[in-house]
């Protein structure tokens, strides 16, 4: 007779409340372990790692100044990608949306410098919005016209947005004072955002966004379109069947996911650089890493304000240990990578419980 | 006595929140058709899975051919001789037959399913088992996918064979096929436990029958000494009325018409092809036939789900074809569609399902706000009307059984008495009880006026609930008639393509004895 213990894996009808609010926090802990493995490989004490991250990104008044200042993109995407995919509508392509927002207000800032500053931003806000949807409304009307893959159009459209931006700046746009910088010149003060006494926290940005994530909230939770993009992305059969039309939903979605990330742009050209650059230069990945933001939120608009701030502290962070620690650049990707899977690794095991049991076997004759 | 083969006994089974198996005693013999009979969630399915190693009992023990056993896995259940059919089929898809059967097993490297060709024509030839061992599983209809799994369990040296509600996913021919099987093997003194929910299949098949209510084992029965009424009653817990009160009513003006409708399949070929039918006020026309000859692709295009080729569709005399879904809802036709999961959103709770079509009136809203006190007086009153059982308004649907899922769905459907009901297998998967209430309340339905277009497989029910009754084959009538005209048999003839009678006239005949005893 043998004691054997066995593992059971029985899937759970609901996870608790707790498991659900405590598995993106485990998940976090865990990928953070899971790098600390990583940077012991490279030799450095991921406890001093960590804490030089921490330091860097809340210890100090400029680094919390900074970790606020990269949130606001974060926080505009994240917020419209988490509408994206209540309606299961991949969006992969926030970046790109982001990088027209930015042009489409580069465009105007170029063309009426002499407008009232008020009137300008207002305009340059808008023409953003409107940029960023129409460039996230052509995979919307690609998937639902003619069923196409909206994971891959979206982020091949962030590369036909990063090459125009690359023309532009490189081409007809770039400035004749930029002594040969991509760049283009420097927006009129009437097209600079104020920003935050001696900090580069251009908050009319972060209230925009922070307005924007409540607006989101309500929509989702409280209206009559929320509930249509919610019964589309938990069954889309029913949604048809209901009568709902894919095409509107999907529309509305994007609109409002592909102009928040337009928005983002908008912000970091009017309130950061006062001027076009080399996409690189405008957006290290926003859009991107606002697809963590917006998974660690568990897709929740106003639990998006808080992960954009954690991963906003993390690239603050990130710099800070490439400058003391010697680590390179891509370490941040890293740390963004392990957080999304882990995310997602976590999400899918809360809906199961495991048992460890011990039993008796027979020998079988 | 033959030999006890099979013997479980006091076995415990917890989930959390439910005992699915509290103390049952069960055995199996030699050569026996053993069925195991219950309504959803009596704790069958988890019985047999602990026999196959799936679960672990929490107490009890099982002892085979004599000896105690433990089964930690199905590998383990596999060496003692226990096979098992899943109610959903466990095949790849893509793979060949051949393959499918030997996946898993040591063998060949390279080309695993060569030396196992013969092997399974020898089993084909033996039981009758007809399949292309290089058929891919795409290729194969539900009938020849069940085949493969019997082969493979077989294959595997099962003499004890589990089968989950078998006939679930075949027609009425493929499951007499099966039954022939099943009987064989049986012959030759293999042991065959078959659970299912339907008592036809109980009478019919089985040597003896076990009945678990509510995860506890009611009887134990040696069928030939029972009958359908005492094996239901043991099923509910209470007496249960095998027929329904149908009222004699004069008919109404017509609502729905259909006339030459012609539409396609996924495939892009035809798959109803110029069929014409009324259903006036107060009336029900069943639409009977085996699944497949064009009934879903029907009810799609009558509700918008599917393009018209040809004809036309009208209600109250307004064209409705080709509108889109939500053109048709407000037409005041409703649908209760055949593939549950089309009408539901499981993650969402009972009180948010329930306006899935009235969201956007005006009741449930203001401005551009749902309005929540208003959708949850809307889903008190509902559950309270529609009897649903559900531990609250805000419990995510998935949760409830599936008798109260169809609930909803009824309720949703019927509550804002629509003009059309258009209702595909409305009770299918469900147990006696819930199959109960749902007739009468479309029989209530009628009463009130309602036009109901039925679409269902089980004969029984069409002809227990129907004024008229049109039979489909391949995408046709072959005749639209009064069903108190009509007999099983002569359905029979007709879903089979056989007999064909000239169309009704335009005023249907009425006159349907008010009590009819559908019970064999």
């Amino acid at each position: 007779m043998r004691r054997i213990v066995s593992i059971e894996v029985e899937k759970r009808l609901a996870p608790p409340r707790w498991l659900q609010i405590l598995a993106p926090v485990l998940s976090l802990l865990l990928a953070l372990s899971a790098i600390g493995i990583i940077f012991l490989l490279v030799g450095v004490d991921p406890f001093f790692a960590y804490s030089e991250i921490f330091q860097g990104a809340f210890g100090s008044v400029y680094g919390l100044s900074e970790t606020v200042v990269k949130s606001i993109p974060l926080m505009l995407c994240g917020v419209g990608l988490t509408l994206a995919f209540r309606a299961r509508f991949w969006n992969i392509g926030a970046e790109g949306q982001l990088l027209i927002g930015a042009t489409c207000a580069t465009a105007l800032a170029l063309a009426y410098p002499e407008w009232p500053k008020a009137v300008l931003l207002s305009a340059m806000f808008l023409v953003g919005f409107v940029g960023g949807a129409l460039w996230g409304l052509i995979p919307a009307i690609l998937k639902a016209r003619w069923r196409v893959d909206e994971t891959i159009t979206s982020l091949m459209m962030v590369y036909i947005a990063s090459n125009l931006v690359k023309y532009l700046v490189y081409g007809p746009w770039k400035g004749p004072e930029e002594r040969g910088f991509p760049y283009t010149s420097k927006f009129s003060p009437s097209a600079q955002l104020p920003r935050l006494a001696w900090t580069r926290i251009h908050y009319p940005t972060l209230l925009l966004a922070l307005a924007l994530a409540v607006v989101v909230y309500v929509l989702i939770r409280y209206t009559k379109w929320g509930y249509q993009i919610r019964v589309t992305g938990e069954n889309p059969a029913a949604a048809r069947y209901a009568g709902m039309s894919y095409l509107k939903t999907v529309i509305l979605v994007m609109i409002l996911s592909g102009g928040l990330a337009g928005v983002a742009g908008v912000g970091e050209v009017a309130g950061i650089h006062y001027r076009l650059r080399y996409p690189e230069g405008i957006s290290p990945g926003y859009g991107f890493t606002a697809i963590i933001v917006a998974w660690l939120a568990r897709l929740n608009p106003l639990g998006a304000v808080v992960t954009s701030l954690l991963l906003g502290g993390l690239l603050v962070g990130g710099d800070a240990i490439q400058v003391s620690l010697g680590l390179p650049s891509a370490t941040v990707y890293v740390f963004n990578g392990a957080i999304l899977l882990f995310v997602l690794a976590g999400d899918l095991i809360a809906r199961y419980r495991i048992r460890l049991k011990s039993m008796e076997l027979k020998e079988v004759s | 006595m033959a030999d006890n083969v099979v013997t479980m006994r006091s076995i415990v089974k917890r989930f959390p929140g439910v005992l699915a198996n509290d103390h049952v005693d069960f055995e199996a013999r030699a050569g026996e058709i053993h069925a195991l009979l219950g309504e959803n969630g009596a704790g069958k399915t988890t019985l047999m899975n602990i026999l196959y190693g799936i679960y672990q009992p929490d107490e009890g023990e099982i002892i085979i051919r004599g000896s105690p056993v433990t089964i930690p896995s199905p590998r383990e259940a596999i060496k003692l001789g226990i096979g098992m059919v899943h109610q959903h089929f466990r095949l790849v898809e893509t793979h060949t037959v051949a393959e499918n059967i030997v996946l898993g097993l040591p063998g060949n490297f390279f080309n695993p399913a060569r030396a196992a060709r013969s092997k399974i024509r020898e089993f084909s030839e033996r039981y009758n088992l007809t399949v292309d061992p290089d058929a891919r599983i795409w290729q194969l209809s539900a009938g020849e996918q069940q085949r493969v799994e019997v082969i493979k369990a077989l294959y595997r040296g099962a003499d004890i064979l589990i089968l989950d509600e078998p006939t679930s996913m075949l027609t009425p021919g493929e499951a007499e096929e099966l039954f022939a099987v099943l009987r064989r093997m049986a012959s030759e003194g293999k042991t065959i436990i078959f659970i299912t929910h339907k008592l036809d299949e109980v009478m019919s098949i089985s040597d003896r029958v076990t009945v678990l209510r509510q995860g506890r084992v009611e009887a134990t029965l040696e069928t030939a000494h029972t009958s359908k009424r005492e094996l239901a009653r043991l099923m509910v817990g209470r007496e249960v009325l095998f027929r329904v009160e149908r009222k004699d009513m004069p008919p109404g003006e017509e609502v729905l018409r259909i006339e030459d409708l012609h539409v396609l399949n996924d495939k892009g070929l035809p798959a109803v092809k110029g069929v014409s039918l009324s259903v006036a006020r107060g009336e029900i026309v069943g639409i009977a036939g085996v699944a497949g000859n064009g009934q879903r692709e029907l009810v799609e295009a009558l509700v918008g789900l599917r393009r018209a080729e040809g004809g036309r569709v009208s209600v109250n005399g307004r064209e409705i074809t080709n509108q889109p879904p939500k053109v048709v809802i407000e037409h005041g036709v409703c649908y209760v569609p055949g593939e549950r999961l089309t009408g539901l959103v499981p993650e969402m709770s009972v009180a948010e399902n329930l306006i899935l079509k009235g969201y956007r009136h005006q009741r449930f809203c203001r401005g551009p706000f749902l309005d929540a006190r208003a959708i949850y007086e809307h889903a008190d009153a509902l559950i309270e009307q529609y009897c649903i059982m559900t531990p609250s308004r805000d419990t995510p649907l998935k949760l409830l059984s599936g008798g109260n899922i169809q609930r909803v769905v009824l309720a949703r459907e019927t509550c804002e008495s629509p003009d059309v009901l258009i209702a595909a297998h409305p009770t299918s998967g469900l147990d006696v009880g819930a199959i109960e209430y749902i007739w009468q309340l479309l029989l209530a339905e009628r009463e009130r006026g309602m036009a109901i277009l039925l679409v269902s497989e089980d004969l029984e029910e069409v002809l227990a609930l129907s004024d008229r009754i049109a039979v489909m084959f391949e995408g046709e009538f072959m005749g639209v008639v009064p069903a108190h005209e009509v007999d099983l048999e002569e359905i029979g003839l007709m879903m089979a393509g056989a007999h064909r009678r000239p169309l009704d006239s335009s005023s249907p005949e009425r006159g349907t004895p008010p009590v009819r005893e559908v019970s064999a």
